[in-house]
């Protein structure tokens, strides 16, 4: 277990160094920098821009600015912010947390409706209930989170009012109710990726059910008679979440990448918004450690669910 | 028994019947089936698939599919009607006085949980122990079915256990609650034949020492014969014949009940024949064999070898550790060698994981050997390149166990027989459906079925379709591995006839793998025996079966069940003993090993000293 652990950290390296080569050779070959707008500026002499431009060495091959900025995030410095005139780094851990509670909650909301759900349907199909569920999870997923967040500010920001639409990270108050201000905010863009994540989780999870539900195992349970809720609990859910596990992980990209809509809607000032702000600004260091960032998180949630696989299925062994 | 007076029946079935939902409309399964089981009694169940007889079983047990399955009728359990019970009742008796064992011991089981939960979980439920005293308790099953160690191993996952162990962990289970009536559906079917033995040996000793009846599913005769006190014989979903199994082995009535009876390969029922021996055809009306002839020798003695295959070896490499190093080698050919004459059939026999199947795959270079030479008519296959290997391949063709797997279910029948045509290049398009028609009619199908899908095909029509698409290249040699194994024994003997038909016409070399004793002894000419990747002993078929001597060879006949109820108390020795692995630490060297001549062409591996010995008591 531990030699895996350390052979998938090990692993990790590489693909997060071609990864960032990448990211970083496509924003040195988009068009636009920085110093773009100091051109447009008449009060900026050109020998000013120059100077600026050898200083912070954009003049360098592609190469040499990577192998630099390597060098320099290998020494935990992730460059500064041109826009924010903050450094990246700082800027960047104010904004993780907010993410990561707004995607972290959606997720545990959509696996609370999936799983149930999608077991209930299964161990009745095509009976009413499932008919119904698979109509609404058709529904979720045919929906946008652009359009349904919309819908929902409008029916309870602007029509009822019990909502806030702008999320806020500096919230005034304390105690309990800076937690309740918090939970609050949080509502919205929460349902909205929690119900459209849920939509596909629950097509998943009753079509694995439905696989295991018919194995011959489940005869054998069957056959000490025990009951169907037992049967379910302690030998069906088990064998059919492990598949899910899975595609939880390999929709980890999709889910952030949904994200940066939702948040840019309901103005959460999470990282996903802050890479929106960075690319209208040209501002370079923060748009690639943004992305690096989320690469960093894919590879991780990639690592965790392999790792849930092995504890949920005694026959994989970590070698 | 004939002579048991017959007490108050167990259970007692009465007229039941089993109809399932397809499309809307009931479709009856199982009609009107009847039959008693006596205290301590084995009755057995036994018919071909779809016979209704594993249907039977989740009957009497309610465990087919709630909302599309119907069952009418009445099965009495100590004076209850089980078919009228409430639920939850029902669930009582399950697991509580009615246990059930089945086919797959590998799918049976959950692959999540330890086999100690699992096997507590009836004590649990059906006994209300606590969970320490039900894990004592567990210990003391898994001593009863002679799990070696059993006080270690409760917390171990079913995957660490074989086939044997694993059905061995099924009867613990099923035995917890020590149940008045034990279901065993088909529970040695998936096992080797020496695994099958002992398998049997313990349900036979269990059942003395619990008391119990016994309801056992099968479509082996020979298991029917070791272990039934009396049968059921179903076929099309109703029970055609029931009576003591001497009764049914002497003197059957019913003419599908003799049918398959002529149809159950008998070893040693082939001492008085030199050559290979079609099944005898069968008259559907009596159930009774007709007389047959004698096939004319095929070997061409003269010539030179087709197939010439010389310290063939075939390893695989297992690793692990951080950076993927090899850790071992799964020897699974070691050294193998043999020769195989145009119109004849070498059968490589052995039970699962001695190699029987890498040989052949390996002969026909699917998988890549280590060493050695495979000379087809003389040319050696190993030395040649990726396009003149596949030039070569034309000569030898491969038909599969599973007819269900092996046919593509998105190409007509027509379309994946001329396939090996079109891409040999052999004939135009035209030219390649007229060969498809002969060759559908060669294999005894009809040429307009060439535009069906496989799945509008029975499992004996799709091997047939098999065959028929080896033929298509005309090859000089045909690997067959298990193609008959999965076959019910009258298609089985069908399938066998064919082969054996197209031998003689074709002047075809098989080379024969397969695991049953019985079929082998009917259809080959020469048999090698395999074990731990090695041939252990290689003759002519005669001596093989009437003069083994190596003692794997013996212990793999003598577990062989016979078909002959009068033969029963012919006592097994059975010895607890699970198949030896052939892994092997890296670097490892097998010893050279020396045959001794028995007879002209009768070769047996001499015992040779080193740790590979594999376990195995030498010969007296």
């Amino acid at each position: 277990m531990a030699t895996y652990l350390i052979r998938r950290l090990l692993i990790a390296i590489p693909s997060l160094l071609g990864i960032s080569l990448i990211l970083f050779t496509v924003l040195a070959l988009a068009p636009g920098d920085p110093f773009g707008e100091l051109a447009t500026n008449p009060n900026v002499p050109p020998e000013v821009r120059a100077a600026l431009r050898a200083k912070f060495g954009m003049d360098d091959p592609v190469m040499v600015r990577y192998l630099r900025w390597l060098a320099a995030m290998a020494q935990g410095d992730w460059g500064f912010s041109f826009a924010s005139r903050i450094d990246v780094d700082t800027l960047i851990l104010q904004r993780v947390p907010t993410t990561l509670f707004v995607i972290g909650s959606s997720q545990v909301l959509a696996l609370l409706i999936a799983v149930p759900v999608g077991i209930y349907a299964a161990l009745r199909p095509y009976s009413v209930f499932d008919q119904i569920a698979n109509t609404l999870a058709f529904v979720g997923f045919s929906l946008p989170t652009f359009f349904t967040g919309l819908l929902l500010i409008l029916l309870f920001s602007i029509h009822l009012g019990w909502l806030p639409f702008v999320y806020q990270a500096d919230i005034a108050a304390t105690g309990w109710r800076w937690y309740w201000e918090h939970v609050r905010q949080a509502i919205m863009p929460v349902t909205v990726l929690g119900l459209f994540q849920a939509a596909s989780y629950t097509r998943y999870v009753r079509s694995a059910v439905l696989d295991v539900a018919r194995l011959d195992y489940v005869t054998t349970a069957r056959a000490k008679g025990l009951s169907d809720g037992a049967v379910t609990r302690r030998h069906i859910t088990r064998n059919a979440l492990i598949p899910v596990v899975t595609l939880v992980a390999l929709q980890m990209p999709a889910v952030f990448g949904g994200a940066i809509v939702t948040e840019q809607i309901f103005r959460v000032p999470g990282i996903g918004s802050l890479l929106i702000t960075a690319m209208l600004a040209n501002d370079t260091p923060v748009i690639m450690a943004v992305t690096f960032v989320f690469s960093c998180l894919v590879v991780a949630f990639n690592l965790i669910a392999d790792l849930l696989y092995g504890w949920l299925d005694p026959r994989i062994s970590f070698r | 028994m004939t002579g048991k007076v017959r007490m108050d029946p167990i259970l007692s079935v009465q007229n039941l019947s089993t109809a399932f939902k397809v499309e809307r409309a009931w479709r009856p399964v199982v009609r009107g089936v009847s039959f008693d089981i006596g205290p301590k009694e084995t009755v057995a169940l036994v018919g071909e698939s779809g016979s209704g007889k594993s249907v039977t079983a989740l009957s009497i047990m309610r465990l087919t599919p709630r909302d599309s399955s119907r069952v009418t009728g009445s099965v009495a359990l100590g004076g209850r009607d089980l078919l009228k019970l409430p639920d939850a009742e029902m669930r009582k008796v399950r697991g509580d006085d009615i246990a059930m064992i089945f086919q797959e011991p590998m799918t049976s089981l959950n692959p999540v949980l330890t086999i100690g939960f699992q096997i507590a979980e009836a004590l649990i439920l059906h006994r209300g122990l606590s969970r320490s005293a039900a894990e004592a308790e567990t210990v003391r099953l898994l001593e009863k079915v002679r799990i070696p160690a059993a006080k270690s191993r409760i917390h171990d996952y079913p995957h660490r256990f074989s086939g044997g162990m694993r059905q061995r962990v099924m009867i613990a289970m099923a035995l917890a609650c020590r149940p008045k009536l034990l279901i065993a559906d088909e529970p040695t079917t998936a096992l080797d034949v020496t695994i099958q033995s002992q398998i049997l040996e313990l349900i036979k000793a269990l059942q003395e020492e619990e008391g119990m009846s016994v309801l056992f599913i099968t479509h082996d005769m020979g298991v029917v014969a070791e272990i039934a006190d009396r049968t059921v014989v179903m076929y099309g979903g109703e029970a055609v014949e029931t009576g003591a199994t001497d009764d049914i082995f002497k003197r059957a009535t019913h003419p599908y009940t003799r049918m398959l009876l002529s149809a159950v390969p008998r070893l040693g029922s082939m001492t008085e024949h030199a050559r290979p021996l079609p099944f005898p055809e069968i008259d559907r009306s009596t159930g009774l064999p007709l007389p047959q002839d004698e096939i004319p020798d095929t070997v061409a003695h003269a010539e030179r070898p087709v197939l010439q295959v010389k310290d063939l070896t075939t390893r695989f490499t297992i690793t692990g550790g951080l950076l993927g190093r090899p850790r071992g080698r799964v020897h699974a050919v070691e050294k193998v060698s043999f020769d195989l004459r145009q119109g004849e059939t070498l059968a490589l026999v052995g039970e699962s994981g001695c190699g029987k199947s890498t040989t052949g795959r390996s002969v026909m270079r699917l998988i890549e050997p280590q060493s050695g030479s495979v000379l087809l008519d003389g040319e050696d296959i190993m030395a040649l390149g990726e396009r003149d290997l596949r030039e070569r391949r034309k000569l030898m063709q491969m038909i599969f166990q599973d007819p269900f797997a092996s046919l593509d279910p998105r190409m007509t029948i027509g379309a994946a027989i001329a396939e090996p045509l079109a891409i040999n290049k052999l004939a135009s398009r035209s030219a390649a459906r007229e060969q498809t028609a002969e060759l559908l009619r060669r294999v005894g199908l009809s040429p307009d079925m060439a535009s069906r899908f496989p799945h509008e095909f029975s499992g004996g029509q799709r091997q047939r379709i098999c065959i028929a698409r080896a033929l298509a290249v005309r090859p000089r040699l045909i690997v067959a591995d298990e193609s008959v194994s999965a076959l019910d024994v009258s298609v089985k003997a069908q399938v066998i006839n064919l082969m054996l038909e197209l031998q003689a016409s074709l002047q075809l070399a098989y080379l024969f793998i397969s695991h049953d004793m019985a079929v082998v002894e009917r259809v080959s000419h020469r048999v090698a025996v395999m074990y731990l990747g090695e041939i252990v002993e290689i003759g002519p078929r005669a001596a093989i079966f009437g003069n083994p001597q190596h003692p794997y060879t013996r212990r793999l006949l003598a577990a062989v069940p016979i078909p002959d109820p009068a033969r029963r108390h012919e006592k097994h020795r059975v010895t607890n003993e699970e198949l030896k692995s052939p892994i092997r630490p890296l670097g490892f060297e097998p010893p050279d090993r020396l045959y001794r001549e028995v007879s002209p062409g009768h070769m047996v591996q001499l015992p040779s000293e080193g740790p590979s010995e594999a376990g195995l008591p030498v010969a007296a």
